[in-house]
């Protein structure tokens, strides 16, 4: 054995440089997108699978509204992976889903319940991100909840894709750069329901408002006056009221001899229910005040909360993101899927659920991966149609989607126990679209 | 001044479910000595009692439409109550009074279940610590609230008042107001005369009848009375039917006020604690009025005007009053010496 040392030339250096270049810059020429892929969390790359968490309200006052988005997601997963009728699928444009699951991969979900509770919404979403490898989450019945998931999305680099939320701080001045809203906000009730307010009620109305104190109810309260105020409604009072008051009659006894005529109850679910039942029980929607008929609001309505309401609901305005009777074939397509599977038309919160589930898996195939930063811009100023609410942007400022409003009033001659709102107005998207300066937030960035 | 009249009102009616709910849960205190924190859960028992009923009568006939269909494709279904079909308008009547019929359902079954609940546990606490009673009898409130979340959902089940006294009345017009100034829920005023009857009622069976004269005797002083040869355990198994059934039958009459769902006996059982406290442990007489002044003290604090002066102090009016009156009475207005004393 003899060792040849052989002295080092000029030649030999320089191609030995280049070899070590080569060597050195083959991974990121041929595999750069692969090397870009396991640079976030729970990349499911090398797996069959792609794990999606739905955290909704299972236990609390939001249970059966949760129940229902549960159903809406397991819908929207069944689509997803090719089985059923496919619902919205057949109508949703521009469609990248081909219904084989999401970029080849079959979809699976865990729950998680969210108690309405902003403590217990994160640790049951960061369970499913830590311990189940969720590559995005959705789910929700509370603003406040909401913004909480919001933050602990952009913490932890994970999508999150908001479930029913109606404050303007979801999307203003708490928006995230790893959350999306799909359903409408405050702002958007007040704009949509200005025009009809002063259609129904005229320009000389006093209003009183009862509003439930946190971030949804303040934000809620401070558009609907400022659209009545442009009307030239002069406000009488707000008061504030607990959440999960229960007997509000001490807050609605004063109404009666306050001048106002128009009550205005910034209440959502249990609150709501209580409220508008007791509001009618103290017989002011039969009171005739300075020479006019006295007029309940409920800005934010739900099915669900009107079933719960009953007969008192009958010809009170308000606003909702979706109604199952509309007849657009994104809409009939959704209700025939959801009601052949469940026996019953699904609620705007299962339609929210649904119509974000589709959006989140249609960007992940337009991005070609499922990459948060590039999934985010993939949806990012994304216009799409066939959903139910008419030609939509989300956008990509606050995150937002801007699409028609819809105006109901409590029907007065239902045909079912489900046919409980009349759509009375679809509202542009053009008229409830605002500058999102107005409501601030920095949306953060894209690599956390 | 209208406004003062109509808060004093107010006060009365919430007043009036209070003191029944303290009522109940003091007579159980006074008679047993067990702290009942699933006293909240009978009187959701009760108002789920009224939705029972409700649904029993109105159980409906289906008749399915082939010619017809819904948004998603299956046959349109016509519902029509049996009772309906079968009694005429005196169905449709039995319907239109469900919740004051309800009583009657709910008298036997609160009855029941408060033997089941004395007989089957909290018999095996008399003698335990406070603090374990509390523990069992709460974890036997959310048994109860989830077992009924299980059946019937987490929305509240709207329930109907009467047609008769469904809407609201001039009460002004009869005490010298001008027309249209203190308008009150007609049924609001039937639920504070239920609730004086049902109290006068308890008072009377307490203090008219020989059971009673045992049972007073029995909170007094129950060794003696058990030496005078008396099952006094017997009397006290039927002393806590009783209090159920008074809890019971608040929760059934408040049901048009307030939509039911499994969580509002939690609503009501920390005020109600507070009003047996501030009433004084064990005091009946005490539980009442201390029931009918937080009502009205609640209601005043929530009046604008005051709520100006002191903002907030509508959701802690009633927890500075307990704090104010154990500290200057600590046995509650009306509390007897000895109870819950060593």
């Amino acid at each position: 054995m003899s060792i040849i040392r052989r002295p080092m030339n000029r030649r030999s250096l320089l191609k030995a440089g280049a070899a070590s270049g080569l060597v050195l810059a083959t991974p990121t020429i041929i595999s750069r997108s692969a090397w870009a892929e396991t640079n976030f969390r729970n990349d499911p790359t090398n797996s069959k699978t792609v794990t999606f968490g739905f955290n909704v309200p299972q236990t609390g006052a939001y249970a059966d509204e949760g129940a229902d988005e549960l159903r809406a997601y397991q819908l929207a997963v069944k689509h997803l992976n090719g089985e059923g009728d496919g619902g919205m699928l057949s109508t949703m444009k521009p469609l990248s889903l081909n219904g084989n699951g999401v970029l080849g991969k079959k979809v699976d979900y865990v729950t998680g319940d969210t108690q309405t509770k902003s403590d217990a919404a994160r640790a049951s979403a960061k369970r499913m991100i830590e311990k189940d490898g969720v590559v995005m989450w959705s789910g929700g019945s509370s603003s406040g909840v909401a913004i909480a998931q919001q933050s602990l999305a952009q913490e932890m680099g994970v999508v999150f894709m908001c479930g029913l939320t109606h404050s303007n701080d979801t999307t203003g001045k708490d928006k995230r750069r790893y959350g999306f809203r799909h359903f409408f906000n405050a702002y958007m009730s007040g704009a949509a329901l200005g025009p009809v307010l002063d259609k129904e009620m005229g320009k000389d109305r006093r209003a009183y408002h009862l509003t439930a104190d946190y971030t949804w109810g303040w934000t809620q309260e401070e558009s609907i006056a400022n659209t009545t105020e442009g009307l030239g409604w002069e406000t009488v009072n707000k008061v504030r009221t607990p959440l999960g008051a229960g007997d509000f009659s001490q807050y609605i006894a004063p109404v009666l001899n306050s001048g106002a005529d128009v009550l205005i109850l910034n209440h959502y679910g249990k609150d709501m229910i209580n409220s508008l039942t007791q509001a009618v029980q103290f017989g002011l929607r039969d009171k005739l005040v300075n020479g006019k008929n006295f007029e309940i609001i409920v800005p934010l309505y739900s099915r669900l909360m009107a079933q719960g309401a009953g007969e008192n609901i009958k010809g009170i305005y308000g606003t909702t993101n979706w109604n199952w009777s509309l007849q657009d074939e994104g809409s009939k397509a959704f209700v025939k899927s959801f009601g052949q599977e469940y026996g019953f038309p699904p609620s705007q919160a299962a339609h929210t659920c649904y119509v974000q589930t589709l959006l989140y898996a249609d960007a992940c195939e337009r991005a070609g991966t499922f990459n948060p930063a590039e999934v985010i811009k993939a949806l990012e100023d994304h216009q799409f149609d066939g959903m139910g609410n008419g030609p939509t942007l989300y956008r990509g400022s606050d995150h937002q989607c801007f699409k028609d409003v819809l105006v109901v009033k409590g029907n007065e001659n239902a045909t079912s126990q489900f046919d409980l709102l009349e759509v009375v107005e679809v509202t542009p998207a053009s008229q409830v679209t605002y500058d999102p300066e107005i409501f601030g937030g920095e949306l953060g960035p894209y690599k956390v | 001044m209208d406004a003062i009249v109509l808060q004093i009102l107010n006060g009365l009616d919430k007043g009036g479910a209070y003191a029944l709910i303290a009522l109940g849960l003091t007579l159980i205190f006074g008679t047993l000595g067990v702290v009942n924190f699933a006293h909240g859960a009978l009187f959701m028992l009760g108002a789920f009692c009224a939705v029972a009923f409700n649904k029993l009568i109105g159980l409906e006939q289906v008749v399915v439409d082939p010619t017809k269909t819904t948004a998603w494709g299956t046959p349109l279904e016509t519902r029509v109550p049996y009772i309906e079909v079968w009694l005429g308008d005196t169905g449709t009547t039995m319907l239109n009074y469900s919740v004051p019929l309800s009583i009657a359902f709910a008298i036997p079954v609160m009855l029941l279940v408060g033997y089941v609940m004395e007989r089957g546990l909290i018999r095996h606490f008399y003698k335990r610590p406070h603090a374990e009673q509390i523990l069992v009898t709460f974890g036997l409130a959310i048994v109860l609230q989830e077992i009924i979340k299980t059946y019937f959902g987490a929305n509240p089940i709207p329930q109907s008042a009467p047609d008769m006294v469904r809407g609201a009345m001039d009460l002004g017009i009869w005490i010298g107001f001008d027309p249209g100034t203190v308008v009150y829920p007609q049924w609001r005023i039937v639920y504070l005369f239920f609730s004086l009857s049902v109290i006068g009622g308890v008072f009377a069976f307490l203090q008219f009848t020989t059971f009673g004269m045992v049972v007073r005797a029995g909170m007094a002083d129950r060794e003696t009375v058990g030496l005078l040869g008396i099952n006094i355990e017997r009397r006290f198994t039927l002393v806590f039917a009783v209090a159920a059934v008074v809890a019971g039958l608040a929760g059934v009459m408040y049901t048009p006020i307030l939509p039911p769902d499994y969580h509002m006996g939690m609503d009501f059982l920390v005020l109600s604690f507070v009003v047996v406290v501030v009433g004084g442990m064990g005091s009946l007489p005490g539980a009442v009025s201390a029931g009918f002044l937080l009502g009205i003290l609640q209601s005043f604090a929530s009046m604008n005007e005051v709520k100006t002066i002191l903002p907030g102090i509508d959701q802690i009016i009633i927890y500075l009053v307990a704090v104010i009156i154990l500290l200057v009475r600590p046995r509650g207005l009306m509390g007897r010496k000895g109870v819950m004393e060593t």
